[in-house]
């Protein structure tokens, strides 16, 4: 199901303060049905702020917001009946078991039991964990705690799905493993609005993004379109021997479009990286390594903000 | 995706019916403990009445003594264990369990997300307790007919009063949990306060041996009424008074009520 026009959620001067701390920033954004929507910033740049007030856990300090066309500050319990979160850490019911925990957050959506069992088995069924419907969620692994969680956020068939941080702390596997879920969700026509300081996963996952820095969203768009925007279509790595850093002096200028130097490495952003390469080479610049990679959004964030995305 | 299948209205009865899934929740995790939990409500009015009410009544005057308002010591002190009991149980649960829900393991944060408000999370808890102690109460009514003490059926009265008793403490101990942020408050609460009030707020002697300040700090405390009520019951020897003691208790418990609600707000909602 492809994105539609109608907007889910509406932001205009959206604001979280803390006391005299300012975690969102006047921020602007529509979320459109059957999208997937990204938060894209590194740690403590509001994305976390911002979920929390569109899925009504946190009130709005000020502006404008509407969820799925109600109001959060009036109509938190009905807007709440139709999300799905997932928070950043996994806080399962320790105390019950994995099909329990499925049933009891049915339970507190008023789920009668009749729908929510067979609801809670295909749920298993669907994130690989039919297997443990009666197992302790301690002893399962960080991947299978994420599925369930994302599956107990799925219990109520919500119109909107909220992932913070979805796959953080899990290892490549577990996490190209819950992509491919999350991609198949979208395809039945989820709207999903997920938080990430990964930018494979943004690449991955999102139809359109916010970049978010200290508070405030510095950049909007597809993924394509901010690469367009804020990069070349790719990029020269290379690498210097500490000794000939003080006497490049000036040497790579006009290689490249744009050059950042960073303390291991400098980028070279050129349409053309291999060209930019041999360029290098002709001038007789010498280099430890070099690698031309596609241009990605850790380049847009970079280039935005001067800094890395993930240390 | 389909309709959404909890999207009917949360109306009329949406409060109790919150709650009452806070409360399943406890039951159903109560459902593996139950048997061990039943045991120790039962073991524990059996040592303590065995131990001192048998072994230190020989000790005594044999018989009744008017300071004791004429009955054994066995009889004075089985309704004294069984409110302050349940003040004990009441008060753990009103630590370590909701400070785990608020911080440890985030419950309320998961809970919270969905239609459930904190109204809903503090009756729902309310209601836990509630439950904990009238089980406990019952149990204790049971030992306290095998040794014999309850003189008429209206002892049962003496249920209800020690689930309100347990309250009493519920409330303002969930208040005072919701503002931690570590749990080295706890043990501070349980030398300082609970233990003391264990010791010296008529469940072993009356308040009146005290000597006059701290009989008054005594009488002040919701234990000291709460066993006044039971021991009433029990001993089918209700004091004229028992409306003051009532009232005292559902005043308190109402109070610190509505202050665990502000707390609890003040911490989960930010």
């Amino acid at each position: 199901m492809p994105p539609t026009d109608e907007i889910l959620v509406h932001a205009r001067g959206l604001t979280k303060r803390f006391d005299a701390f300012t975690a969102v920033n006047a921020v602007d954004f529509d979320v459109r049905t059957a999208e997937a929507f990204g938060f894209l910033g590194p740690n403590g740049a509001g994305k976390t702020s911002t979920m929390k007030m569109i899925a009504c856990s946190s009130p709005v300090t000020e502006g404008e917001l509407t969820v799925i066309g109600m109001d959060p500050r009036r109509q938190a319990a009905q807007i709440k009946a139709h999300l799905g979160v997932v928070p950043q850490e996994d806080n399962l019911d320790a105390e019950l078991t994995v099909m329990e925990n499925l049933l009891m957050y049915a339970r507190y959506f008023d789920m009668p039991m009749s729908v929510a069992r067979p609801r809670a088995a295909e749920l298993l069924e669907f994130m690989q964990l039919s297997g443990r419907a009666d197992d302790q969620v301690e002893p399962l692994s960080g991947g299978m705690k994420r599925r369930l969680t994302i599956a107990r956020a799925l219990i109520n068939d919500p119109e909107l799905i909220i992932l913070d941080e979805p796959t953080t702390g899990l290892d490549p596997q577990a996490r190209h493993l819950l992509w491919e879920r999350l991609y198949r969700l979208k395809q039945r026509g989820a709207t999903l609005i997920i938080t990430t300081h990964y930018m494979d996963e943004a690449e991955q996952l999102c139809d359109r993004l916010v970049v978010m820095d200290k508070a405030e969203i510095v950049a909007a768009g597809t993924p394509r379109e901010l690469i367009e925007r804020y990069a070349t279509r790719e990029v020269l790595e290379l690498r210097i021997p500490d000794d000939a850093r003080g006497g490049l002096d000036g040497r790579l200028d006009g290689l490249a479009e744009r050059i950042e130097e960073l303390p291991d490495r400098f980028l070279l952003y050129a349409d053309d990286g291999e060209h930019a390469l041999e360029g290098v080479h002709s001038r007789e610049i010498p280099i430890e390594s070099a690698l031309v990679r596609r241009a990605t959004l850790e380049d847009v964030f970079l280039r935005l903000t001067g800094r890395s995305l993930v240390e | 995706m389909a309709v959404a299948a909890g999207s009917q209205p949360l109306g009329l009865g949406a409060t109790l019916g919150g709650a009452g899934r806070v409360l399943q929740r406890n039951l159903l995790v109560y459902r593996r403990t139950w048997r061990g939990s039943l045991f120790g409500s039962f073991l524990t009015p059996m040592l303590y009445l065995s131990a001192m009410g048998i072994g230190l009544s020989r000790l005594m005057a044999n018989g009744g003594t008017t300071v004791l308002g004429g009955v054994s010591y066995l009889d004075f002190l089985g309704p004294g264990i069984m409110a302050s009991s349940c003040m004990q149980t009441a008060s753990f649960e009103s630590t370590y369990p909701i400070l785990g829900k608020i911080m440890w393991r985030k419950n309320y944060e998961a809970i919270l997300a969905t239609p459930i408000e904190v109204h809903h999370l503090l009756i729902g808890e309310l209601a836990w307790i509630g439950v904990r102690m009238a089980s406990m109460a019952t149990v204790f009514m049971v030992v306290l007919t095998l040794f014999g003490i309850p003189r008429s059926p209206l002892a049962l009265l003496a249920i209800p009063a020690a689930v309100l008793t347990g309250l009493a403490f519920a409330a303002p101990i969930i208040a005072f949990s919701a503002t931690r942020i570590n749990d080295s408050g706890f043990a501070a609460l349980f030398r300082f306060v609970i233990n003391p009030l264990f010791l010296f707020s008529g469940t072993f002697f009356p308040v009146s041996r005290l000597p006059g300040a701290v009989g008054w700090v005594a009488a002040a405390t919701p234990l000291y009424h709460g066993v006044a009520l039971v021991r009433g019951a029990v001993l089918d020897s209700m004091p004229a008074s028992w409306p003051l003691h009532l009232a005292y208790l559902l005043v308190f418990f109402g109070t610190t009520a509505y202050l665990a609600y502000r707390l609890l707000r003040r911490r989960l909602v930010k």
